[in-house]
């Protein structure tokens, strides 16, 4: 297989994921927004927070409230993770390897395109929101279900796949990272800045709700975790889970095996066991109760910025 | 209400369908007769559902417009343009023996030379070619044949006879969209393939890459075959990567290639280099390789000539074979089928005026209100004078410039195009038409059955390209 073609198909993987992954967060947070008392714009503002894109969102809007922060991650052709650009780069690098993607799944891919171009406005306001989300994300899974039952196990679909679980992978650390950035203040601001050690505020455990909800993960959850919603247990299932298919460590697992399946994958395949490792000694509970799971995020997003250099080099890059 | 031929009438022009009012021509009865079947609205139902069919599949054409790119829909009408198996049989064989020629003519150019020294084509006239390759002199490919892909542009007169009117031997295009039609047709017109039988087009890639594979210059092991673009921004790359697709080959951008230092070439893999035998390669030769020809080119690959002149890859079609689809040279084969394979052509030239001979410049510039007057190599229909159709002004403008480069222009009689019956926001009228069919030669040859049918979807319009509002339809041979 060319090492352009893989390169493509591995940024297909990385768009398609990251379009049904943040139209399930934008779907999910404007729906716990109703659920809540004021102020939501402590909310919307850290959404913009999760891609760390917040310099180019303050380049362009004024203020983060519910509207622009929505129209940043849908519409916004200047924002490299809106699902507009995610549609329209997904297209593109699926139209220049189209002799390898199933045609099944390529005019998926175009539908949602023209789909987009047509509605994207419907995104912006709240009536129209749900329905819109829904079908971006329906789109995505029909165009990556087609994928997966039509394509054959070789190179091509090794890279797609390992694109798919590390942005994946990343976007799940992200989201973890501002639940915790965005509940503890909130809890706290709702006792009026002092929350009782030990206890729990109703909301504290709405809000984690949400953050396995925009990860279709709450399901799960409660089939493993069947007590009240804790920060702790949530973390740990999030990042530590080896069964559920969103959590990091199943996403460096399944990333490693595609990498396996690959020639030449001695380096790539060290930076995935490393990632994995560092992901899977954590202990969770300790690193909470020390307030340092930002810092431990920060690590897995080198890690995975590392993972990434890895196949890059190895597969796409000329030999200099 | 039931839509009727009553009503159509295409005048003086050759109708694909309808010979005259109300009447079928034979291949076509069918079709007509479906077609009066539907009420105005089912017909024109049928065309959207067959405009939307067209985006999802996703098959597009690019255009430049102010320094982008856009990707537009590509144009298809619903009408099936129909024609008799009788017919068709003997312009396949004239497509084969023109083509024959032509890569003998080609061969002959970069080797012996004969046709100048017996005098059928005038020596300056090969040589002064923009598309003359020096670079090839002395190079034999295998079988003696330099263009491998043909993609031959067919009119017909009012009386009905098809001419041809070019030959395009470099890179030609249009054969994805004629395999896309007939899909487009088979998903909104399913019952019309119930009552007759139209000979399948679906064959082409495979004899494609049949033809390509026998180029290779390995003995034995399996052909690896790939397709060379220029990438996504040129206006073919839809059909780059649908033949690629179609025929299990690579589509490589020049980048992905380079030629080692056994002068053979390879490909970049995640598993390392790998040999290429044949590439099917859809630029243009000046961009082929930096080293011979145009030094910036970043869209080709540096030694490539080498690899090719050395033997140890084939390139289809051949650097070199546009020589023969100058259009000044055009008007020299049916000499040169009778001299190479001393037969008759089939298939007729539209009669051609060189500018470059004195007679025929003075005739053409005292006619031009008459004329069609063109560019010797340009293609897509840019830079043409139709002179019954052009200002005062504009033909001056035009006369000034056949005298200053008289060997740059051919001057063609206006060909009243047949026409088809189109879908037309007004109902169904009468538009013009041509014909594109492709011709393989390598091991042996093969004819697409029919073609690609392009329309001029502006009424009273010749002008059938893409890139200037032109449409297309599907084309059956009808047994």
């Amino acid at each position: 297989m060319l090492s352009r073609v893989a390169e493509r198909l591995y940024w297909l993987g990385r768009y398609l994921e990251r379009i049904e992954n943040t139209a399930r967060l934008i779907n999910v947070y404007g729906n716990v927004l109703l659920d809540l008392p004021r102020p939501a714009k402590l909310v919307w503002e850290s959404l913009v927070a999760i891609t760390g894109n917040e310099a180019g969102f303050a380049e362009r809007y004024t203020r983060a409230d519910e509207r622009n922060v929505v129209k940043f991650y849908v519409a916004d052709p200047n924002n490299s993770s809106s699902i507009r650009k995610s549609v329209a780069l997904a297209r593109e690098n699926a139209r220049t390897v189209r002799e390898i993607v199933p045609s099944n799944s390529w005019e998926g891919i175009n539908d949602l395109h023209l789909y987009l171009q047509d509605h994207i406005d419907r995104a912006l306001t709240r009536r129209d929101r749900d329905a819109f989300l829904t079908r971006v994300i329906n789109a995505c899974q029909f165009i990556v279900g087609g994928l997966d039952s039509t394509m054959s196990r070789d190179a091509a679909w090794q890279f797609l796949s390992a694109g798919r679980y590390l942005e994946r992978a990343d976007m799940t650390s992200r989201i973890v990272d501002v639940g915790i950035a965005n509940v503890f203040p909130w809890v706290s601001w709702m006792h009026g800045g002092n929350v009782p050690e030990g206890t729990q505020s109703p909301y504290e455990s709405v809000l984690w709700m949400s953050v396995l909800r925009s990860l279709s993960a709450l399901q799960m959850y409660r089939r493993l975790v069947p007590e009240r919603v804790r920060a702790d247990e949530v973390v740990t299932f999030l990042l530590q889970d080896r069964q559920f298919p969103r959590a990091v460590a199943h996403c460096l697992q399944a990333l490693r095996l595609s990498l396996d399946a690959l020639p030449n994958d001695r380096s790539a395949v060290r930076a995935g066991r490393h990632a994995l490792r560092n992901v899977e000694r954590a202990d969770v509970g300790a690193i909470l109760a020390a307030g340092g799971l930002h810092d431990f995020i920060d690590t897995l997003q080198v890690d995975f910025a590392e993972l990434h250099a890895a196949i890059e080099a190895t597969w796409f890059l000329p030999p200099a | 209400m039931k839509f009727s031929w009553k009503a159509y009438d295409p005048g003086s022009f050759y109708d694909e369908l309808i010979s005259s009012p109300g009447r079928y021509r034979p291949a076509g009865r069918a079709v007509a007769r479906h077609i009066r079947s539907l009420t105005t609205e089912e017909i024109r139902e049928r065309q959207m559902a067959a405009e939307l069919a067209v985006k999802t599949m996703g098959i597009t054409f690019t255009v430049y417009a102010q320094g982008t790119n856009i990707d537009r829909a590509w144009p298809y009408d619903i009408i099936p343009r129909t024609i008799s198996g009788s017919e068709w049989d003997r312009v396949e064989a004239g497509l084969t023996q023109r083509l024959t020629a032509l890569n003998h003519f080609i061969n002959d150019v970069y080797n012996d030379q004969k046709v100048f020294r017996d005098g059928i084509v005038p020596r300056e006239l090969i040589l002064e070619s923009s598309n003359y390759r020096a670079a090839c002199l002395g190079m034999k490919p295998k079988f003696g044949v330099w263009a491998h892909i043909c993609g031959s542009d067919l009119i017909r007169d009012r009386d009905g006879t098809f001419y041809v009117l070019e030959d395009n031997l470099r890179v030609p295009s249009g054969v994805s969209y004629m395999l896309e039609n007939r899909k487009v047709t088979k998903r909104v017109f399913p019952e019309l393939f119930e009552s007759q039988n139209m000979r399948p087009i679906g064959e082409y890639t495979s004899a494609l890459f049949d033809t390509l594979a026998s180029l290779s210059p390995r003995r034995g092991a399996y052909p690896e075959v790939v397709v060379l673009t220029p990438g996504i921004f040129n206006s073919a790359y839809f059909e780059h990567s649908y033949l690629a697709q179609q025929m299990g080959a690579e589509l490589v951008e020049g980048p992905d290639l380079f030629v080692g230092d056994d002068d053979c070439v390879y490909m970049r893999t995640i598993s390392g280099p790998e040999r290429v035998d044949v590439i099917y390669r859809r630029i243009d030769d000046l961009f082929l390789d930096p080293e011979v020809f145009n030094a910036d080119s970043a869209l080709g690959v540096p030694g490539l000539m080498r690899a090719w002149l050395k033997g140890k890859v084939a390139l289809a079609n051949a650097p070199g074979a546009g020589v023969a689809d100058d259009k000044a040279v055009y008007t020299y084969v049916p000499d040169l089928i009778r001299y190479y394979l001393g037969e008759e052509p089939i298939i007729p030239n539209v009669q051609t005026w060189r500018c470059s001979e004195k007679a025929a410049r003075r005739y053409v510039l005292e006619n031009l209100d008459s004329l069609v007057v063109k560019p010797a190599n340009e293609s897509g229909g840019y830079g043409m004078l139709i002179g019954p159709a052009a200002s005062e002004r504009e033909r001056r403008a035009f006369a000034r410039r056949i005298r200053a480069n008289p060997r740059n222009y051919v001057a063609q009689p206006l060909i009243s195009l047949s026409t088809c019956p189109t879908v037309c926001p007004g109902g169904i009228e009468p538009r013009h038409i041509d014909l594109r069919p492709f011709v393989l030669q390598g091991a042996r040859h093969y004819v697409t059955p029919g073609g690609l049918t392009r329309v001029a979807l502006v009424k009273g319009s010749y002008v059938v390209n893409s890139s200037q509002g032109g449409g297309s339809k599907d084309t059956w041979i009808v047994d």
